[in-house]
């Protein structure tokens, strides 16, 4: 009886064409995720390497940052690499920034402030993108988070390049070939090379090593509270287990007493 | 303590005889109402954990009205401040992570849990007489949620929340003949800007605070009614019934914290399951995303809307979706309310659920090629499930209980 109801409506539906309605543009092809590698910040109680992340600071602050931005970040949030107030304080007296106008009306200058944001390379997106070849370099803030498998897809990408590009590959003057870049080129030339920076604790500069350091602060300025947030977390946990099986008590107690309850007593 | 129990409600009962409050009893007995209300209140004996979810319920929106009031304080409703402005409360505010990770964490909690609220109301019939105003409310709340769900998804300005507005009021302009001028009275000019952004947050505020005076009228009802039971009989007696304190307050605390570690374990550890990464990028009206997508709580209605080969007609489905709950009292005539004791029922209300996840899965795929088809087929099982199934299911329980005993009165089945 049911069935047959349906039938004349589903015979419409069916006859229906199925692209009626514009169909959204087309997916591409899935593509190759990038090789995993081991992350100490990876998991629900990762935690991130405060050495590599001073040392990824140190790779973002001299090569990075010369055409990217990292807006929401302020020279103090900083700390939570393990800069000191004093080091980060210096850091950024060491920018000039915008000032008020003087009392002629003209624009200033002032030196850096912790709570500034870390000063972007250009004054705005228009100024960027025609600096750079037609596409603005994209902000930092959140590339890991928005990117995906943004650690390894990170990693991978700044060890990714091939100077020459591999035979067969297009070539298209002010572009660069990357396994991870969209159709294998990129406007980026290589950012890192063995020793072009120097890390204060020693540690030998390979690109690999810049790539994994570099590719670690990312993931923390796109989350810069997770490592606290894991431990909060498991605070919580603790205290919440710890709740739960008072409370399973209680409520055996005083379900016990349901069983032997009888119509009247109403009250204790 | 024994206390003679006076049954006159007019005079205070004896616990509250004397001292302050005596005194306020005589003006305004809220002591008497609250021990009446809250703590003697007469529960069936026989609620299963399902029934937990009411009292989750009214708990996260005390945190999300709590967490939200300090949110609109670092908020700003500009198009150029609103995604920084969230981003400093995310980064610089002070404990701003965890404040935000609550509200974000508990609008999709909310919404899980009132699906399952809801849910549980289908399958064990709280909609049936005498609860239809309680059912109503609730639909009513459910609609008035999802409207300040998705205002509040709106605020970060990122580039889901732009483009989701920017579906949603072309959604909203699709409709014929008022529908241009609804789509103007929400976005406020000819373009999402300063004046959406800030009617938004308007709404996503006052509609918070509405949510709870529905949630009052909602409890007021059920304290009408009294709650309903998975067997669906009404109890017979005090045999049948549980004070609700402590034995309710009890359980419901049990629940309450068993909630309270999956949303802990969503908020501190896996949030990435509830983020749309997609969303950290400010919004960007030159840039269309390659996938715009609701949240996960909306994508049922989103998979029904893209099924249909017409903008209008898929929000017609969308809306109908759930404003045919709001008939269910009448299309289900059965007076077995348990779906328990309705093979028929339940069978059909597992394709029910079937279909909705369905939906959901043919939301995320945007209906595209055989998605399209299956989405045509769940959206008919759904709507057919209300309107055809349900109705001549309860016709032949009808006939045959009559046939079974002509004497018995409904209600008991």
């Amino acid at each position: 009886m049911v069935r047959l109801s349906f039938t004349p409506a589903l015979a419409l539906l069916l006859s229906l064409p199925l692209t009626v309605r514009a169909a959204p543009p087309a997916t591409e092809p899935e593509k190759a995720a990038p090789p995993h590698q081991t992350w100490s910040f990876d998991g629900p109680l990762g935690q991130f390497d405060q050495k590599s992340l001073q040392r990824g600071f140190t790779v973002y602050s001299q090569v990075c940052s010369a055409c990217h931005g990292m807006r929401s970040v302020t020279y103090n949030d900083l700390s939570g690499i393990g800069l000191s107030r004093q080091a980060l304080t210096d850091l950024a007296h060491a920018k000039q920034v915008p000032g008020p106008p003087d009392s002629m009306g003209q624009p200033t200058m002032r030196p850096g402030l912790p709570d500034d944001h870390l000063r972007s390379p250009f004054p705005n997106e228009a100024a960027a993108a025609a600096m750079m070849g037609g596409v603005a370099p994209p902000d930092q803030s959140r590339l890991a988070a928005i990117h995906p498998h943004g650690a390894d897809w990170l990693y991978a990408f700044l060890t990714g390049y091939h100077m020459p590009p591999p035979p067969g590959a297009p070539v298209v003057p002010g572009k660069f070939y990357n396994d991870w870049a969209d159709g294998h080129l990129v406007g980026m030339p290589p950012p890192l090379m063995n020793g072009a920076v120097q890390f204060a604790d020693g540690t030998p500069a390979t690109v690999a090593q810049q790539a994994r350091d570099v590719t670690t602060f990312l993931v923390w300025a796109s989350d810069p509270h997770r490592t606290t947030r894991h431990r909060v977390g498991l605070y919580v946990f603790a205290y919440l287990s710890g709740l739960l099986v008072l409370a399973i008590a209680w409520k055996r107690k005083i379900w016990n007493r349901a069983k032997t309850r009888t119509t009247q007593d109403a009250d204790d | 303590m024994k206390h003679p129990e006076t049954q006159d409600h007019t005079s205070a009962p004896a616990a509250f005889s004397g001292g302050f409050a005596g005194w306020m009893e005589q003006r305004l007995p809220i002591f008497s109402a609250f021990r009446k209300e809250y703590v003697d209140f007469p529960m069936p004996r026989n609620l299963n954990w399902l029934w937990n979810f009411g009292a989750i319920l009214v708990v996260v929106l005390l945190l999300m009205l709590a967490t939200g009031t300090f949110l609109a304080m670092n908020y700003t409703p500009t198009s150029a401040e609103a995604f920084f402005s969230t981003e400093a409360i995310d980064r610089q505010l002070s404990g701003g992570w965890l404040l935000r990770g609550m509200h974000v964490t508990g609008a999709s909690l909310f919404l899980a849990a009132l699906y399952i609220h809801l849910f549980r109301g289908l399958y064990y019939g709280s909609y049936k007489a005498p609860r239809e105003l309680l059912w109503l409310s609730g639909l009513v709340l459910l609609v008035m949620v999802m409207g300040t769900a998705f205002a509040g998804y709106v605020l970060p300005w990122g580039q889901m929340s732009y483009w989701g507005a920017d579906v949603m009021t072309k959604a909203v302009g699709a409709i014929p003949v008022v529908g241009s001028a609804l789509e103007h009275v929400l976005t406020g000019g000819d373009h999402l800007g300063d004046v959406f952004l800030h009617r938004v947050f308007v709404l996503h505020f006052i509609m918070a605070f509405l949510v709870v005076g529905v949630v009052g009228l909602h409890v007021a009802c059920v304290h009408i009614t009294k709650s309903g039971n998975p067997l669906g009989r009404e109890p017979k007696g005090p045999q049948d019934t549980l004070p609700f304190h402590p034995y309710y307050t009890s359980k419901d605390l049990i629940g309450l914290i068993v909630f309270a570690m999956v949303f802990s374990a969503l908020l501190f550890f896996w949030p990435g399951l509830l983020t749309e990464p997609a969303n950290y990028a400010p919004a960007d009206p030159l840039h269309t995303p390659a996938d715009i997508e609701p949240e996960w709580y909306f994508l049922p209605f989103y998979g029904l809307l893209q099924s249909v080969p017409s903008k209008f007609g898929g929000l017609l489905a969308a809306a109908s979706a759930i404003l045919v709950l709001f008939a269910l009292p009448w299309l289900d005539q059965s007076p077995v309310r348990s779906a328990r004791f309705r093979p028929a029922c339940r069978l059909g209300l597992a394709g029910l659920v079937m279909a909705f996840i369905l939906l959901a899965a043919v939301g995320k795929h945007h209906a595209t090629g055989e998605w399209m088809l299956i989405g045509r087929l769940a959206g008919l099982y759904y709507f057919g499930f209300f309107l055809v199934l349900l109705p001549l299911v309860s016709r032949r329980e009808k006939a045959q209980l009559q046939a079974a005993s002509p004497t018995t009165s409904e209600g008991d089945a």
